[in-house]
């Protein structure tokens, strides 16, 4: 018998959609270094930017698991 | 009546224990013994407050410290203080502010700081506990880069100018307004001290309860279970949980930096200049 809240598959389905919001995130920066390295700098502070605001829906889905 | 008087009395089983299952860390771990009870003002001081007061002591120690006999040449801790100081103004607020940066560049400093050693918090031997895994600070933190970005938007653009920059995008038909600004006025100024706030602590949570689950389940695996093939299989929980201690550590490092530039990209965001 299995137990637990059924939250955490809600949370787990919820946590693909970043998952790949993140993954193109970090390819177009992987790509935007590999055909111009000196912009690395900028594109770090972007990347960074974009993969918080992405991995937000991750973030907020673990706190209404828990939460609700 | 003779088969009942040679039937041996079977010795009485006890009644199958249930077995002790392990339980999964959850929240409840988050929720720490009071150090002080009963005393009046001191019982609302627990290990997460006394950590915050540690922090912020330490920060404001460290830079009057490496600030207090500046040379030309500097010392260690000088060096490291200028070198901090010096990635939070170059990559952080030119970067993202524009020029008028410098004014901007104490309160980002302070606030990188604070928020990094509290995050450390989490891994550092004999504390072991990210403050911000209680969301309390996060939404006081969070508010208050709410109010500045707000405050020098109000400012600089004035009250319209400035709700004008926020909700309304230049160049958008006039059937997508009607989603896009009630959406963009969400999204700016209710939504972005939440997810601010909520990202930082979900992280922290999250990270701390990943070391717990493994911890826990170790040890459950290496004494509590009757059962060799856990007891031979534990210290990989053990060794995960080291790998995830490293990888905790870079999250942490991650989360302070993307709090502050994420407030340091508001604030510029609230400066732009119309387009």
């Amino acid at each position: 018998m299995v137990q637990g809240s059924l939250n955490m598959v809600g949370y787990g389905l919820s946590a693909v959609g970043p998952g790949i919001g993140v993954g193109i995130v970090f390819a177009a920066f992987i790509n935007g270094v590999a055909r111009q390295p000196e912009a690395r700098g900028q594109l770090q502070t972007i990347a960074f930017i974009g993969f918080a605001l992405s991995e937000a829906l991750a973030i907020i889905g673990l706190v209404l698991a828990f939460a609700i | 009546m003779i088969s009942s008087l040679t039937q041996v009395p079977a010795p009485p089983v006890p009644p199958p224990m249930p077995a002790e299952g392990f339980k999964a860390p959850g929240v409840e771990d988050f929720n720490l013994p009071p150090i002080f009870e009963g005393i009046p003002v001191l019982e609302w001081f627990d290990k997460v407050s006394i950590q915050f007061i540690v922090a912020a002591l330490f920060v404001w120690a460290f830079f009057a410290l490496a600030t207090k006999d500046p040379k030309v040449v500097p010392g260690r801790l000088q060096f490291l203080a200028e070198k901090f100081q010096g990635i939070v103004r170059d990559q952080i607020a030119r970067d993202n502010i524009g020029p008028e940066f410098r004014k901007y560049v104490p309160y980002l400093v302070a606030l990188f700081a604070f928020i990094l050693v509290n995050n450390v918090f989490g891994i550092l031997p004999f504390v072991q506990f990210p403050s911000f895994s209680h969301p309390g600070m996060a939404y006081a933190l969070a508010a208050i880069t709410w109010l500045i970005y707000n405050y020098v938007g109000i400012k600089k653009q004035g009250f319209g100018g400035y709700v004008r920059l926020m909700t309304w995008p230049p160049g958008v038909p006039a059937w997508v307004r009607v989603i896009l600004t009630p959406i963009e006025f969400l999204s700016n100024f209710i939504l972005r001290p939440v997810t601010l706030s909520l990202r930082l602590f979900g992280n922290m949570l999250a990270g701390h309860l990943l070391l717990l689950v493994f911890i826990f389940g170790g040890e459950y695996m290496l004494t509590v279970a009757d059962d060799l093939i856990l007891n031979v299989l534990s210290p990989f929980a053990f060794l995960f949980a080291i790998v995830m201690t490293f990888f905790e550590a870079f999250i942490q490092v991650v989360q302070a930096y993307i709090f502050t530039v994420l407030t340091a990209s508001y604030i510029g965001a609230s400066l732009a200049d119309e387009h």
